[in-house]
């Protein structure tokens, strides 16, 4: 990231304010700058503006009031969207306080089940459009793309678990691996929840509201509740935190899994592609990082070796 | 057949799957062997049904399902018990 862009982030925050802007996040695909109460984004530069331009005026909505975290205004074209020199998207957002790092059982699990349930029960219809598809699918597809160029042959073990990971990429439906529509009218669901994507806001003690839309749209809303499961699948969450979150979910109406009884007729899908898709993940970073799976890596490719 | 008691003839009727038979003449009944037990039998049942017994007590907590590829051991052997380890620390706010 250039020291250019983060003077143009830090420009966005909080003209009036002293103390220097903060970099929160500096990923490939995006970097956040933080002031004090302004944060400012710069999109993955291969990032489709057209259709982030319909999600931010989508969180904008009234309809999401309370779920979404809404972007603020900027002088532009789109209401909600600058470009940058070369041609990244950036944007404006209130800061919101984070879910504390240290302590995943005292996550906001129920609260975070309770804006999912409240997201999938919009109409998309009802929303500015067109309403782009959920990019879950397209993401779990670029995970695997990542592995599969990262340098394997350092590490020998390495290459045994990306053959599992593989196969459990294989078994998936076509839909799931980004390479055919989604099956159903689909309802309106974030696209890549995890507890980095709440925040309360207004700071310290509002109420939680879902950030990051940069995946949100229409498709298959059990992609929402697929993380979680497939951490509970393979071991790593406890199963009294993930009924929680199931529970919270269903008693808030929600509509991706069946009110009752077993879930995982909807969630098998989701979850296995989440469980491969973080799995690759893990995989490429630690090739690139020269060293072996640790055991919860290693837990999430054993559960890929199960599929297939 | 006749009545042994009064010669009157007598009538075979079916009670809950227990043939008797009856005389049409003093009403005394007939029972071969094995019939008293079986009608025994259906008593004690019907005194079993009445009153209804007790509701089953509550199950206990459900665990939660989980799917065919997942751990196994779900919940008894797990690795839930690295949620607090750093890597699925990280793992639960990255994409």
């Amino acid at each position: 990231m250039s020291r250019a862009l983060i003077r143009r982030l830090a420009a966005l925050t909080e003209a009036s304010g002293p103390e220097d802007p903060v970099v929160l996040a500096d990923r490939p695909d995006g970097t956040v700058v933080g002031g004090a109460r302004t944060v400012a984004k710069a999109h993955a530069p291969d990032c489709d503006a057209a259709a982030l331009a319909v999600r931010l005026r989508i969180a904008a909505h009234p309809r999401l009031h309370g779920t979404l975290l809404p972007p603020l205004p900027v002088t532009g074209p789109d209401g909600y969207l600058l470009r940058y020199d070369d041609g990244r998207p950036l944007t404006r957002w209130p800061y919101g306080r984070p879910v504390a790092p240290d302590d995943p059982d005292a996550a906001p699990w129920e609260d975070a089940a309770r804006l999912l349930a409240r997201l999938h029960a919009v109409d998309p219809a009802t929303l500015p459009g067109p309403v782009p598809p959920m990019r879950g699918p397209a993401k779990a597809a670029r995970a695997l793309a990542r592995m599969r160029t990262a340098p394997a042959a350092a590490v020998p073990c390495l290459a045994a678990a990306a053959r599992a990971v593989e196969g459990g990429w294989a078994a998936l439906p076509p839909w799931a691996r980004d390479e055919a529509p989604a099956p159903g009218p689909g309802l309106l669901c974030h696209g890549d929840l995890h507890l980095g994507q709440l925040v309360r806001h207004p700071v310290p003690d509002g109420r939680w509201l879902l950030i990051d839309v940069d995946d949100l749209g229409v498709g298959e809303a059990g992609w929402d509740l697929a993380r979680p499961a497939a951490w509970f699948a393979s071991g790593l969450l406890a199963p009294e935190v993930w009924a929680r979150f199931l529970g919270a979910y269903r008693a808030a109406g929600g509509r991706a899994v069946r009110p009752d009884g077993d879930p995982w007729p909807e969630l098998d899908v989701p979850a296995r592609a989440l469980t491969v898709q973080t799995a690759a993940l893990s995989l490429a970073k630690a090739a690139q990082e020269g060293r072996p799976l640790d055991e919860v890596e290693t837990a999430l490719v054993d559960s890929c070796a199960r599929m297939a | 057949m006749q009545c042994p008691k009064c010669h009157a003839p007598m009538h075979t009727y079916n009670r809950n799957g227990v043939q008797i038979e009856q005389c049409a003449g003093c009403r005394g009944i007939f029972l071969d062997y094995g019939e008293l037990e079986s009608l025994t039998r259906l008593e004690s049942q019907w005194t079993q049904q009445a009153p209804p017994p007790p509701p089953a007590a509550p199950a206990p907590q459900a665990y939660p399902a989980a799917p065919a590829w997942g751990a196994p051991h779900q919940g008894h052997h797990g690795h839930h018990g690295h949620h607090g380890h750093r890597s699925f620390g990280r793992m639960l706010f990255s994409s």
